[in-house]
């Protein structure tokens, strides 16, 4: 008996032992890339958030936590931080909320109608960061931009306005448009997410009187739970990397930096912050991520 | 009107809710296709129309001379590679077609080797059981989690110690070691009748040819899902390229696009004009393949 | 579809093979890299293409490959290559990157042993200072060099009555006093804001700096350039002056980039951005150098002061990245003794369009690389009010930042002494 186990355990371990070899081989090219690439790269940021070090030069000085103390006493920090914050609570609820009212309005239109509002929604999306950072550069230019123009044309504006360049202005026109870059795919869930919702349910639901907006509420919006629970998630993670905007538009000028651009600032710009404190900072940003991103998870779960 | 109208007060007040709301989301569709309006009607404008601080709506002559400029503007040999004394040199062309073709080998590179890696490790993590899977998942799952931007300072020194700083292949590998794609497949893997491979194997094939003949034509719309999504992020990714590539002829098109921004002058004509170049060819791929894009990115939020 | 793809593909790759060059490197070849800023034409792939085809052809054996920067990204690009290990051999840029950041993190190699008593003779002493450290290494190799100065409307000041005020043949006003008195005159003819103190960007501050210490006489560092001294009484005070003049306005949301548009528009009369290179620009509207865009005349003027004005430099060389390589920094040294100190010096500074830092080099006459063009002769009337070049002090970078925020603050009416000392502290790293 125990020895009949024995083997049964034997072949067992055999099967297990064949079985790991294969799938290890199949796993390898992945694995490679995974650990070379971004594994050690993370190791080695945590590591390197621990010491004072400037690009260049080899040298490096272990400071322990000083650069986490440094960074809560750095105003440019907290004010990074800040900014970051605004963007964030700003861009992801108006993401949702205008994504899903395009999508509720598109959806009840003729099908050819619904995806080619889909498309253009999901235009700026494919133009591509650089392409559409460049013509909003344009449209918000002190002299010739057509925002100005509208505005003191009619009347709006008292006399132009630098957007970009005075503080009160720039963060609000980033956000602008990062808003029209992150609608896109939010909308095409919407759509359909809208699309798969139990049609019976619904039908009832107005058969026993009940007004669109509240079937809205009341049916669909419990089922698209998922989908919001999704488009929190990853707008929210774009809000907090938003880079390529502030770099090309203002280099982080009239108030505009976020931690994503000071990170890049500090490791690349300015000796005197270091890659280090840079790396000490995307730790942390990386934490913040990490905690919303299950915060949101644990909500949409729960509800 | 009211009592012309046949429908009740709560109907009539749901069409004309439907119609305003379908005038709105028509206006602000307008809005959303007014920068690539802007950009390819600036792209052809001359330089009067450009600088006018009135703006003029339709170019008065359309003039090629922006992309002229852009073409004139650098040029880089096609390719340039050494094997032992001898060193190839290519045409020179405009380091702007460069740069485009640059763009798309890069997105197109990391596109098949993620679909590659992803649907041989989805498959197994969804289908074997061996030893260290827990860990490997959990590993994945976590590092999904993080912002991606995060480690690219240290990759920097990583890549100038592989010797690969300043190449497409600083681009491309660290996409393709980003786990999404694995994640995806595995969900998508995990659809799959067990019994199919199960039945597969006891047929006699090979692992591999289970995989290739089984496994990947089932997942293919998952596959497609993959490539899309790497795609639009290999080529979207600014930051990275930014700190990875630096010389000319190394450069995307997005990067270029972004050297063309002058220090006292901005020339929003070269900028049209280069942003037009970047941009058509992908939006025109977009709308030829749009069922698919919406498809894919559906489908990608589904299953990851 | 497929088909067609793949005969285009095999299409490009014939033709690409068949204009493809083959060349034998016998193993004497060094290829060294050239960074250039956009320092004139030095940015311009055609200009810069003649000049290396030129050296190429005087010293068989060196091939320069050569990238263009710029000053948005350039710095950037330059940090991260060294990082990845792949710096450049030769940089072209001033003072303020070679010596005072590349320089003194030991990134360069030293060039003292280039320059000898000749050398010293030749160059302008103001210049050949600013390339050494203090402890007489010397991290560039200059070529050109040039004084930034302001730019008026001459039509708008002429129909203000304002003109008066100027000593027009000399390029300087006549007081400080005066200064002031011709911006009110102009601000009350046109009713708007004449100049603008711009308060951002990534270049340009030069203006702001040279405007503010000369009015009263302030500095802006130390002599040692140790220390950043613009919170000093004398800077208070030509702060205050500015900001209480109505006709000259603080704009946080411009750079310097912007002035320049501002005032070829016609929105301003006054420009506190200028440089030979805007002199000369024949601006988007076409209508010729020194011409604003509706044609008026555009006189450009040295700082008001008291004394003699002071003027913010640009010197600009070369210098070397330490690669480790012997054969390459030879090479290199080559290159810029070639472009430098040699019968061709001439045209490696016209290609810059700016002025030489020597009068002769390896015999040759540089004083008149200029006799053709009447404008940048005009323009060297300002050179010998170029003052102290003192961009190599410590923590620049950092300083220029602490100075357009001290700026934008003061824009917004905050105290102006307590702002100045605080981004001056800030400057200074304290």
């Amino acid at each position: 008996m125990t020895n009949k186990n024995m083997t049964l355990n034997m072949r067992n371990r055999k099967l297990m032992l064949r079985e790991s070899t294969t799938a290890y081989l199949f796993l390898l090219p992945f694995l490679l890339f995974f650990v070379l690439f971004v594994v050690v790269p993370m190791i080695s940021c945590v590591y390197a958030g621990f010491f004072e070090a400037v690009l260049g030069t080899s040298e490096k000085k272990f400071v322990g936590f000083g650069n986490y103390v440094k960074m809560f006493q750095d105003p440019e920090f907290i004010n990074a931080l800040w900014n970051t914050i605004i963007i964030v609570v700003v861009s992801v609820p108006v993401t949702c909320a205008f994504s899903l009212w395009v999508a509720s309005i598109i959806s009840k239109l003729h099908v050819a109608a619904t995806s080619a509002f889909r498309c253009i929604f999901y235009l700026p999306v494919v133009t591509g960061s650089v392409a559409v950072t460049m013509v909003w550069k344009w449209i918000y230019d002190y002299y010739n931009g057509v925002l100005n123009y509208i505005g003191t044309e009619t009347g709006l504006l008292e006399k132009n306005i630098n957007w970009l360049g005075d503080p009160k202005y720039a963060l609000g026109c980033i956000i602008l448009i990062l808003l029209t870059t992150s609608v896109g795919q939010p909308i095409v869930l919407y759509v359909s997410a809208l699309d798969n919702v139990d049609k019976s349910l619904v039908e009832a639901s107005e058969v026993d009187g009940a007004t669109p907006m509240q079937s809205f509420w009341k049916i669909k919006w419990p089922q698209m739970m998922p989908t919001t629970l999704y488009v929190l998630i990853i707008t929210t993670i774009n809000s907090f990397q938003c880079f390529a905007l502030i770099q090309l538009l203002t280099s982080g000028g009239s108030n505009t930096k976020t931690i994503m651009y000071y990170i890049y600032y500090a490791a690349f710009k300015d000796d005197n912050l270091g890659y280090g404190y840079g790396s000490a900072m995307g730790v942390i940003l990386a934490i913040i991520i990490a905690i919303l991103s299950a915060a949101q998870f644990r909500a949409g779960k729960e509800k | 009107m009211k009592t012309k109208n046949t429908l009740n007060p709560s109907q009539l007040r749901s069409n004309i809710y439907k119609w305003i709301s379908t005038v709105l989301v028509s206006l602000v569709a307008v809005l959303f296709l007014f920068p690539l309006y802007w950009i390819i009607t600036g792209a052809f404008k001359n330089g009067v129309d450009i600088n006018s601080a009135e703006p003029v709506w339709w170019p008065s002559e359309w003039v090629m001379t922006n992309f002229q400029k852009l073409m004139d503007r650098r040029s880089s040999p096609l390719f340039e590679f050494t094997i032992g004394n001898l060193t190839f040199v290519g045409p020179k062309i405009p380091s702007a077609i460069l740069w485009l073709i640059n763009s798309v080998v890069m997105a197109v590179g990391s596109m098949l080797l993620t679909c590659l890696t992803s649907a041989m490790a989805g498959y197994v993590l969804a289908k074997k059981k061996f030893w260290g899977r827990g860990i490997i998942f959990g590993l994945i799952v976590c590092a999904m989690a993080l912002p991606k931007q995060v480690i690219l300072i240290p990759l920097v020194r990583q890549m100038s110690s592989m010797k690969m700083w300043d190449t497409m292949w600083a681009v491309i590998f660290p996409i393709v070691g980003w786990p999404f794609g694995v994640f995806l497949l595995k969900q998508f893997s995990e659809g799959i009748p067990t019994e199919m491979v199960e039945a597969c194997r006891i047929d006699g094939a090979s692992e591999w040819r289970t995989f290739t003949d089984v496994m990947f034509p089932m997942i293919k719309p998952g596959v497609g899902a993959c490539a899309i999504f790497t795609f639009i992020n290999a080529w979207n990714d600014y930051f990275m390229q930014l700190i990875m590539l630096t010389k000319t002829e190394n450069l995307t098109i997005a990067l270029g696009i972004a050297t063309m921004q002058g220090e006292s002058s901005t020339d929003f004509g070269l900028l049209m004009a280069g942003s037009a170049l970047a941009s058509v060819p992908i939006i025109i791929i977009f709308l030829i393949f749009q069922k698919y894009f919406t498809k894919g990115i559906t489908m990608g939020a589904v299953k990851g | 579809m497929k088909k067609i793809i793949a005969m285009l593909l095999a299409v490009m790759l014939v033709i690409g093979l068949c204009a493809c060059t083959v060349e034998q490197n016998d193993g004497n070849t060094v290829e060294i890299t050239l960074w250039t800023y956009p320092i004139g034409g030095w940015g311009t792939q055609a200009t810069v293409d003649a000049l290396i085809d030129g050296f190429e052809a005087a010293n068989p054996g060196i091939k320069v490959k050569v990238e263009y920067l710029t000053y948005t990204d350039g710095d950037d690009k330059v940090n991260t290559a060294i990082e990845g290990g792949q710096a450049p051999d030769l940089i072209m840029e001033g003072p303020e990157r070679l010596v005072a950041n590349w320089g003194a993190k030991g990134l360069m190699v030293d060039l003292s042993g280039m320059i000898d008593a000749t050398d010293k003779s030749e160059i302008n002493t103001a210049a050949l200072n600013a390339c050494y450290t203090a402890d007489g290494k010397c991290y560039e190799y200059p070529l050109v060099m040039t004084a930034h100065c302001m730019a008026i409307n001459k039509n708008v000041f002429e129909a203000a009555g304002a003109m008066e005020h100027i000593n027009a043949e000399t390029h300087t006003w006549k007081s400080v006093e005066d200064f002031f008195a011709a911006v009110e005159k102009v601000r009350v003819y046109t009713d708007k804001a004449v100049g603008a103190v711009f308060c951002g960007g990534q270049g340009g501050d030069q203006g702001t700096r040279a405007l503010v210490t000369n009015l009263k006489g302030g500095t802006f560092t130390n002599a040692a350039h140790t220390e950043y001294t613009w919170n000093s009484a004398e800077n208070i005070a030509a702060l205050q002056a500015l900001k209480d003049c109505a006709g000259i306005e603080f704009n946080p949301g411009i750079v310097g980039g912007d002035e320049i548009k501002l005032f070829y528009q016609g929105t301003l009369n006054m420009a506190f951005c200028w440089n030979i290179a805007q002199q000369l620009d024949p601006n988007t509207a076409g209508t010729g150098a020194e011409k604003t865009a509706n044609g008026d005349e555009i006189l450009f003027l040295a700082f008001p002061s008291d004394s003699t004005p002071a003027l913010q430099g640009g010197i600009w060389g070369f210098g070397i990245f330490n690669n480790g390589n012997d054969e390459k920094i030879e090479a290199a040294k080559k290159f810029i003794k070639y472009m430098c100190d040699s019968e061709k010096t001439a045209d490696a500074v016209k290609a810059a369009n700016y002025f030489a830092v020597r009068n002769t080099a390896e015999g040759a006459d540089l004083s008149n690389v200029w006799a053709d063009n009447a404008v940048m002769q005009e323009y060297n009337k300002l050179m010998p009010m170029l003052g102290d070049y003192y961009q190599v002090t410590t923590n620049w970078a950092a300083a220029r930042t602490a100075w357009w925020e001290m700026l934008q603050d003061v824009g917004e009416g905050k105290d102006i002494a307590e702002v100045v000392g605080q981004w001056a502290n800030t400057a200074n790293n304290k």
